[in-house]
């Protein structure tokens, strides 16, 4: 029998034809995503990897909501240039809490992924709300209302409730102090050791010009004042872990 | 009457639900889609009520014949209508946010950026305009091809019915800053819930349609279809699950984080457009292109051979959207190798099609439709060859990232996807309205040759500024230094993103005089021109094998 003709038994019958597809769009995605879960060297582990405090994680939704992925990757490629022009290639460990991952497709904009510490926040809230009176070239949108709206900070626990049930390590402790933590680390001499010992190396300080309010503004430059800083990627810990690395 | 009770009943229970949850919302962009869900409870709960004879008026401003015998073509005129109506509204915010790359002071305020805009114009080509089309033609085809009337009838509308409601919550999500920010799967997980169930409904629809078949066989183009809804329904379950903040809250969290989140999202965007943007469109390929040429498919086999291994192995070609990326290296060269080889199915599909012409080529002369369905399999064909070779781990170093991967994108979009579109929606409208043709042939020509200059400017433009951009990037000065800051590399490309938004303004025009042509068409009217030749269509045999007499 030809294959056409043992063919026609499929095109008689839905089920078969049906099932028939479903098995061959199931193979190639079941062989290639779920090793990915269980192959213990697809994450690196290297030291300085917390979850984000609940004042750069509030940042980083504003982040998500305004689509600033449509413009920005944060993922350096492995190449001299780029290297050069944005620091050290990204790792996967880098994204470990990122629900969701904001790797990006379109370079419209630089790379973001160690844009941390590379400017001052004034630069920062400069450039957000008038992009073109820093680089004029620039055709990056205004974000002046940013500044202007008051960052909402009631249901603080509930977002890092959330990010433990998708498996980000918060302790209880991290959820009954989100709120207090979150207007903390934006709040200039507020008390915020606490802060600083369960989120090692947290920024405190006031991030938008206007210490006496906590915004959208203080939360967003927290946020891009923490991409890339956790992991000491030059000290020979990180390069001994990354040398080992095949293939990148 | 107890039947009309009970569903003002089920009105009046979701309008309660709507505005209890509008009470609680804890965000605005919440509240809103309560509201418009509320709204919408509001208008089924008059409807029903008045008892106002809607199937009348609906026809009414269809205008369209009413006739039982005949095959269920309400929900398809209602779906030509939409894929029209949603083609501007895309097009429109593609010309939009390619005008804001040129000059950023279109960025209006808080909800016009282009941040917010981005995502609504692929949702609205997509989802709205791609989706529209492929439900609509789906029905249309499905029926024709099993000679049988639509299985369930009313959930056939709930299904284009709820379809819109999902595009209007997903794009007015976009505005209010509703979004996961996962490129092609941007809604929140109220909507995707809703998505689902839609889809499933639509699965249930068309097979029951190919349960009722009074052919033995199930047609070619069944199958890309069949795939197509049983895939997509796949992928968006598995790509949005997420943990809600809140039940009255817009926010989720991803259930994947970081590397894995990006397979899986790319394992999903990568499908999206094979599964959405490919196969159900080669499904809409078999069955017109055949029927405007008057001759049968190329080959049986061939079609056989290439629907089987297409779709196995389009599910393996994620990765290479994650080139040199963290993602670990075997699973990128496994989306290489794949990718590659999945040119020679992509072209067998082309071949398929474009040697059904044989002994008929002199129809792209004289037809301006099999014109436009020709060169949207020449721009299928140059878009799966780009695709494979962007697929190379050395050439997407360059690429990625850049307009060049803009560039592949609207090569397939608008020239394979658009243009099959629009030839779709000329060949259905005289047929759906029963009109002797279309208003005007003449302004099918115009229309296709205004979409070709449109691509050319748009997809020349884009490979010069993906490359210039590559380049610039990587140059390095006779010192070890970098050549370019990232601003100069910026103004360099103003002169292309000015030629593209010219480009989208000639594909819009296009656009625009076929909302005109199916306008007239379908009041009725009647373009006194000099005639182009067309395929030939006799409503007497265009009917289902009905067992009983036609009620
Ligand atoms: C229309 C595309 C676009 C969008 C949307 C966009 N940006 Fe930009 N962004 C740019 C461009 C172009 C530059 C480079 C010129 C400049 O510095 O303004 C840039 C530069 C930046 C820089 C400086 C990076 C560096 O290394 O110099 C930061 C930080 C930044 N953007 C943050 C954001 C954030 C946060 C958002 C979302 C709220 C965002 N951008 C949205 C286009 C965009
Ligand atoms: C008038 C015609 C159109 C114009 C002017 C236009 C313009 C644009 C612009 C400016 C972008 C953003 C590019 C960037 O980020 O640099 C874009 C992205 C995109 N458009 Fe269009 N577009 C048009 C039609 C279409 C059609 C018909 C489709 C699909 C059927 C489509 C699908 C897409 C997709 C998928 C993207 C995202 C690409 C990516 O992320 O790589 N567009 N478009
Ligand atoms: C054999 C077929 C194809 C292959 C192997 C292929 C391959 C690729 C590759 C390698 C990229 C670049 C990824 C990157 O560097 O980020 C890409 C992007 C893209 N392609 Fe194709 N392509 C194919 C056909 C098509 C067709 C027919 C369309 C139809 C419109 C299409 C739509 C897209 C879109 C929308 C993107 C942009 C995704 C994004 O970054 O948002 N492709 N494709």
């Amino acid at each position: 029998m030809s294959f056409t003709q043992q063919h026609k038994k499929l095109e008689r019958n839905v089920t078969l034809l049906g099932v028939g597809a479903f098995i061959a769009v199931a193979i190639g995605s079941i062989v290639e995503i779920a090793p990915l879960f269980w192959i213990d060297n697809t994450i690196e582990k290297v030291d300085g990897m917390r979850p984000y405090t609940p004042l750069e994680q509030a940042g980083r939704d504003i982040y998500v909501r305004e689509g600033c992925y449509t413009c920005h990757s944060q993922m350096i490629r492995p190449f001299r240039d780029e290297v050069e022009r944005y620091g050290h290639y990204s790792l996967a460990a880098e994204s470990m809490y990122d629900h969701p991952f904001q790797w990006g497709s379109k370079r419209t904009g630089p790379d973001l992924a160690r844009v941390g510490g590379r400017y001052s926040d004034e630069w920062h809230v400069q450039h957000l709300k008038d992009p073109r009176s820093v680089v004029p070239e620039s055709v990056m949108p205004a974000y002046a209302f940013l500044a202007e709206k008051e960052l909402d900070t009631r249901d603080a626990a509930g977002h890092l409730k959330a990010l433990r049930a998708v498996g980000v390590p918060y302790t209880d402790r991290d959820i009954d102090m989100a709120e207090r933590d979150m207007r903390a680390q934006g709040t200039p001499d507020a008390d915020a050791e606490d802060l600083a010992d369960r989120y090692p190396k947290a920024q405190v300080r006031d991030f938008d010009g206007d210490p006496n309010r906590l915004t959208e503004m203080d939360a967003l430059v927290a946020y891009l004042q923490v991409l890339g800083t956790m992991v000491d990627v030059n000290s020979a810990a990180a390069q001994q872990v990354l040398a080992s690395e095949k293939g990148r | 009457m107890e039947n009309a009770l009970a569903r003002a009943g089920l009105w009046y229970t979701l309008l309660v639900i709507a505005i209890v949850a509008v009470a609680g919302a804890h965000d605005v962009g919440f509240a809103v889609h309560m509201w418009i869900v509320a709204g919408v409870a509001v208008i089924g709960l008059i409807a029903t009520l008045s008892r106002y004879d809607y199937n009348a008026a609906a026809n009414r401003i269809l205008r369209a014949p009413n006739d039982p015998s005949r095959y269920d073509d309400e929900p398809v005129r209602w779906g030509v209508i939409a894929t029209v109506f949603w083609s501007i509204v895309g097009l429109f915010a593609g010309l939009w946010i390619a005008l804001q790359l040129r000059f950023p002071e279109l960025n209006f305020g808080e909800y016009a950026t282009f941040g917010r805009l981005r995502p609504l114009h692929t949702s609205a080509v997509i989802f709205a305009f791609g989706g529209n089309a492929l439900i609509a033609t789906s029905y249309y085809v499905v029926q024709r091809t099993c000679r049988a009337r639509l299985a369930f009838p009313r959930l056939a509308r709930f299904v284009f019915w709820g379809y819109q409601l999902f595009i209007v919550l997903a794009a007015s999500g976009y505005v209010l800053g509703v979004t996961q920010s996962r490129e092609y799967a941007e809604p929140e997980w109220y909507v995707d819930l809703w998505l689902t169930i839609v889809w499933i409904a639509y699965l249930i629809v068309f097979v029951g349609t190919l349960l009722r078949r009074s052919e033995p066989h199930i047609y070619v183009a069944n199958w890309f279809y069949l795939s197509f809804i049983i895939t997509i329904a796949m992928l968006h379950i598995i790509n949005n699950l997420a943990v809600p903040v809140s039940f009255l809250g817009s926010r989720s969290y991803s259930a994947f984080a970081g590397v894995q989140d990006a397979l899986v999202q790319w394992w999903y965007g990568h499908n999206a457009v094979a599964f959405f943007l490919t196969v159900p469109f080669l499904a809409m390929m078999y069955y017109f292109v055949p029927k405007q040429a008057e001759r049968p498919i190329y080959s049986y086999r061939l079609s056989i051979l290439h629907f089987w291994s297409l779709i196995f192995l389009y599910i393996w070609a994620g990765p290479h959207h994650l080139h040199y990326t963290a993602l670990p290296d075997w699973a990128q060269t496994l989306g290489m190798v794949f990718s590659v080889i999945l040119w020679m199915p992509s072209w067998g599909g082309m071949i398929n099609g474009l040697m059904t012409l044989n002994g008929a080529w002199d129809k792209i002369r004289t037809d301006p439709i099999i014109r436009m369905m020709v060169a949207a399999l020449a721009f299928y064909g140059m878009a799966t060859f780009e695709g494979p070779m962007l697929s190379i781990k050395a050439v997407n170093s360059l690429s990625h990232y850049t307009d060049w991967t803009i560039g592949h994108v609207h090569a397939g979009a608008l020239g394979w996807n658009g243009l099959i579109t629009f030839a779709a929606v000329y060949f259905l409208t005289p047929r759906l309205w029963k009109r002797e043709r279309l208003y005007s042939l003449r302004w099918v020509n115009w229309h296709f040759w205004l979409s070709m200059l449109g691509i050319a400017l748009y997809a020349g433009s884009m490979w010069v500024a993906g490359i210039t951009q590559g380049l610039m990037w990587r140059e390095y000065g006779a010192d070890g230094y970098l050549v370019n800051s990232f601003a100069e590399t910026i103004s360099a490309l103003m002169p292309m993103y000015l030629m593209r938004a010219a480009g989208g303004v000639f594909y819009l025009a296009g656009a625009v005089l076929m909302v005109a042509n199916v306008w007239l068409t379908i009041a009725g009217k009647v373009r006194d021109e000099a005639p182009m030749s067309d395929a030939k269509y006799d409503p007497q045999a265009d009917r289902p094998i009905v067992a009983e007499p036609a009620e």
